[in-house]
């Protein structure tokens, strides 16, 4: 039988034979199986894994790959209203264009003169979201909003020393549940029930709630049901009042038209940069961000990095590196402050370059535009037979509740509906809040036209009435 | 005129590059800033809509309405374009150096199709929340992503959720904590055995999740002794998180020994598998005996690492444990592709909606193109590659490698420059700031030093033998400087966009600015407290 030809990998240099063979004679060993000798025989394979047979040429490759996707059916084909955690915004092609250039989509942890861009790109991101927030201390994104969230209540915990915590219960289900996994060694989460008529925080629970064992407050503005907390500053004042720290979770790009929480009496601010410039990617654009004034007791409390601006040996040249690296667990293990390692770096670049391209500006236009167009939303929809809308009497953001009790159809069944008119429905409530009855959380950003919006009226009317 | 022939690459023969990064000078983007400038502007508002929703900010309640507009810089578009294009360039990314030096990192080539893909509308413009008939792709290459990682590791179910490698670490310890509960077992058992050389995220990840912490440390062939081990298990331990080969690049022969003690414990063993690129097809997690184990598809399996992150940290678990891992998980019905929710054991969620669906494209797409057959060679020659180094490097004058002396290493090295230090008072990472004048990047290597003077290099596949010439060559030279000049190293680096960091400030409240608005409180007191001096 003749012997197979090797095949020769792109991706793998030294794969030709000939170099293969100088390179093992130059070591001095007859085979790479001698590479192996410290792993036991019998823990090596005797037979390769059974894979699926590759596609060696890059055109296959792409055929195959571009060929499962085309069963996706993407929201520019499908008018899109859900959110919930991952919102549609236009994403401006200078944010593809930066997070696309190979400088930074490759680069790793190198030192701040190998990677002085990388530093300084990430020390930007972490200065335009603090005038955001107006806080002077921001950090290199975390994985997510989930995660800051978890973190920013540990910060908290061990800033007061203290081990409960009050969560608003109109936070998200998977919010939750990332919050009670990562603080279930420290702290007891409590939940805070809300007005059923306005959805906003109830100051009587929190009244009866909180003690002087209860380290933090957190809660949501715009909250997850898309309403806007009006008593940030009563919950604050009355968090401070028991020496509890405020954390409020934030939709950044609500921030040009509403208030900074830091206004409102927040410690720490936190939330998700998805909005600011990152595709959906079915929930790969998250990176999570936590935000304190400049005290030496917060800082020291964050475990992600921070990166600072500090000067060099050449007069007036701006040099970066770490801020207070010992107190992360890089420095110290188990020492540290929870754990650091690869988060969501290049989605901070790509919301420091957005932020950059909207200026104060284009951030209010957007706030105010997304307002707008949801509010007009909510106008068309509270006009439909047997839809409630807003389920909530208070003013939304971008996404408000709509109740279908009135139809005598199920959210499910009008989803489907909607899908055959090439529309994504709002997100089912049933299982995360069922007191709610039938009802569905839609969404509406600055992607909306009119025509769009007045699309979904009309697909509902069609569908309910 | 300088001849630089003798600098140029010349019959496979590379020379040290004349390289000098680009140095912009660039300033902070709020420097550049000139009011009224716009990047873009955003879609306008129709008439009617304006018209039927009136006076609408009145509704926002006082004390939620924003005052003052944030102070961001106001720059045109080509403005902002140039600037982060400049700040590119002053970054030194793996597609531009022999990126060898990040060792435990795995810096290896991010194939551009599998860039091109993941940027398609049908990756891209995907919301998670859709309905399943609408996300039948991305769900058929998660399930058959896991189907792999599950052959290549001999573990029974995965799941693609946690962010990175520490948040698989994490996981993975919330499992742990988790399993023992349902023995009853979540308060006795208590304690994390871990060692050295495993990734300090073993450590910390293990201690957020609750646990005491114990770290072994290595006998003299690198691993822990046996007896160290047997001293450390009790009723208490809840496991075993461990890294193997370790950073070292040494494997542990004896792993199942280690596995079989801890098992007899009554503790589960969990595997970092961060180190798995010289191992692939090899040997597997389950068949030393593991029941946990987690990969990182940003450094193995090649998705680009972008700065440090979006990543994914796919965890594997034996079928008793499956029970634990985050929701939802992707089942197959032999027709549809279905997301699970109904898993009330589940430890919950670890990252938003099912993790970094693109990263996993382009790890899919990535074993894809080799097979099983190209991942094992992607493992022999990422291992030639580094025992290769390891002869040559070890030629340097200064250098030496502890631990397992004269045996092979998997794929990666850790080095130590003591010598070169007792000799020439120069300092690994001051070797390490000199390379980079040669247009290559060298780290040295994660806290505590237990070898002095550390420098890790991993070459992976991705590097041909003129490059890892290269690469030697500019290390040789460094040694040599140092021996010869040794103020010429210690100064460096020379060519870099920026000259030596003064990092005091860096670690003083007083000082430190994390953001340019505190940069520019401070610099105002620091001044103003100047003038009242003078």
């Amino acid at each position: 039988m003749r012997k197979k030809k090797p095949i020769v990998y792109p991706y793998i240099p030294n794969s030709v034979l000939t170099v293969k063979d100088k390179m093992l004679r130059e070591i001095g060993v007859k085979s790479v199986e001698d590479f192996f000798e410290s792993v036991p025989m019998k823990l090596k394979l005797k037979k390769n894994v059974k894979l699926p047979k590759p596609f060696l040429s890059e055109y296959s490759l792409k055929r195959h790959i571009e060929w499962i996707l085309s069963k996706n059916k993407t929201c520019q084909e499908y008018l899109n209203f859900l959110g919930a955690g991952c919102w549609q915004h236009y994403v401006p092609a200078v944010c593809d264009e930066v997070n696309q250039r190979g400088e930074f989509l490759t680069a790793y942890a190198g030192e701040p003169y190998d990677d002085h861009g990388r530093f300084q790109a990430l020390f930007e991101y972490a200065s335009m979201m603090g005038e955001l927030l107006n806080m002077d201390v921001v950090n290199v994104p975390t994985y997510d909003g989930l995660q800051a969230a978890a973190t920013s209540i540990r910060m908290a915990s061990r800033i007061t020393g203290r081990s409960e915590v009050l969560v608003s219960r109109t936070i998200s289900s998977d919010k939750l549940s990332k919050i009670r996994d990562y603080c279930k060694p420290k702290i007891t989460i409590k939940l805070l029930d809300y007005d059923s008529k306005t959805g906003q925080l109830d100051l009587n629970y929190l009244d009866l709630g909180i003690s002087s064992k209860t380290a933090a407050i957190y809660f949501e503005n715009p909250s997850y049901l898309g309403f806007i907390e009006a008593h940030g500053n009563e919950i604050s004042k009355i968090a401070h009042d028991h020496g509890t720290i405020s954390i409020v979770g934030v939709d950044p790009i609500s921030l040009g038209i509403l208030a900074p929480p830091i206004e409102y009496g927040a410690d720490i601010v936190c939330g998700d940069i998805q909005p600011l410039g990152m595709h959906m990617q079915f929930g790969g654009g998250h990176a999570g961000f936590i935000a304190t004034r400049d005290e030496e007791k917060y800082v020291m409390e964050y475990p992600s990095r921070l990166f600072g601006i500090t000067s060099t040996s050449v007069e007036g040249e701006y040099g970066f590196g770490d801020v207070a690296f010992k107190r992360t667990s890089f420095a110290l293990r188990e020492g540290g402050k929870e754990f650091v390692g690869t988060a969501s770096a290049l989605w901070g670049i790509t919301a420091g370059v957005y932020l950059a391209l909207m200026g104060p500006q284009g951030m209010r236009d957007i706030g105010k535009g997304i307002m707008q167009r949801s509010h007009y939303a909510i106008l068309q929809l509270s006009k439909i037979r047997g839809i409630k809308c807003p389920v909530f009497q208070s003013t939304h953001f971008k996404e408000f509740v709509v109740n279908f009790d009135g139809t005598n159809k199920t959210v499910a069944e009008i989803n489907k509906a909607l899908l055959k008119r090439k529309i994504f429905g709002g997100k089912d409530l049933k299982n995360e809040f069922p007191e709610l009855g039938n009802s569905a959380l839609y969404c509406i950003t600055e992607v909306h036209t009119k025509n769009d919006i007045d699309r979904l009226v009309d697909a509902l009317r069609e569908v309910v009435e | 005129m300088e001849d630089i022939t003798k600098k140029r690459y010349i019959n496979g023969k590379p020379r040290l590059r004349r390289f000098h990064q680009a140095k912009w000078d660039e300033p902070i983007i709020f420097e550049l800033s000139t009011e009224g400038e716009r990047g873009i502007l955003v879609p306008e508002v129709e008439d009617e809509v304006k018209n039927e929703v009136g006076d609408f900010l009145a509704t926002i309640p006082k004390g939620v309405q924003r005052k003052q507009p944030p102070k961001l810089p106001e720059l045109s578009q080509p403005q902002v374009l140039r600037h982060y294009v400049r700040l590119s360039q002053e970054t030194l990314g793996t597609d531009l150096n022999i990126d060898v030096g990040q060792g435990t990192c795995t810096m290896k080539y991010s194939p551009k199709v599998n860039e091109y893909l993941a940027r398609m509308p049908q990756m891209a413009e995907i919301h998670p929340l859709q309905d399943e008939e609408t996300v039948q792709g991305i769900l058929e290459v998660m399930y058959k992503f896991e189907k792999i990682l599950k052959e290549i590791s001999g573990m029974d179910q995965f799941s693609l959720q946690p962010g990175a490698g520490s948040a698989a670490i994490y996981a993975n310890a919330s499992i742990i904590r988790a399993y023992h509960e349902t023995q009853g077992e979540a308060n006795r058992r208590d304690e994390i055995i871990t060692t050295i050389f495993s990734h300090p995220s073993n450590a910390a990840c293990a201690k957020t999740a609750g646990f005491k912490i114990i770290t072994l440390d290595p006998s003299e062939e690198g691993y822990p002794d046996i007896e160290a081990l047997k001293a450390a298990v009790s009723e208490r331990t809840a496991g075993l998180m461990i890294t193997n080969p370790e950073d070292t690049g040494i494997f542990n022969p004896e792993i199942e020994e280690f596995l079989r003690i801890v098992h007899e414990a009554g503790g589960l063993c969990s595997y970092d598998q961060a180190n798995a690129n010289g191992i692939l097809c090899i040997t597997r997690a389950r068949d030393a005996g593991f029941d946990l184990c987690h990969f990182n598809l940003h450094k193995t399996f090649s998705a680009p690492h972008g700065c440090g992150g979006p990543a994914v940290g796919a965890i594997g678990v034996t079928k008793e444990l499956a029970k634990f891992l985050p929701v939802p998980v992707v089942e197959f019905d032999g027709d549809k592709y279905h997301l699970n929710y109904d898993r009330p054991q589940s430890i919950g969620k670890v990252r938003a909606f099912y993790g970094v669906a693109p990263v996993v494209l382009k790890a899919y797409a990535w074993v894809m193109s080799l097979g099983a057959e190209g991942l094992k060679e992607v493992a022999e020659i990422a291992v030639l590659n580094n025992n290769y180094l390891l002869k040559k490097i070890l030629e340097i004058p200064g250098v030496s490698v502890p631990y397992a002396k004269g045996k092979h290493r998997i794929e990666q090295v850790r080095y130590s420059w003591e010598k070169l230090m007792r000799d020439t008072v120069v300092h690994s990472e001051e070797i390490g700031l000199r390379a980079a004048d040669f247009g290559v990047h060298y780290w040295t290597s994660h806290h505590p030093w237990i070898v002095p003077e550390p420098c890790t290099l991993e070459p992976t596949e991705s590097y041909s033998k003129s490059e890892l010439d290269e690469y030697i060559e500019i290390i040789r030279h460094v040694s040599n400087e140092a021996y010869k000049n040794p103020k010429l190293v210690k100064t460096a680096p020379h060519n870099s966009t920026i000259h030596k960091i003064h990092h005091a400030p860096l670690d003083n409240p007083l000082q430190w600015a994390i953001t340019w608005r505190a940069y520019c409180k401070k610099r105002r007191k620091t001044r103003a407290n100047n003038n009242v001096n003078l």
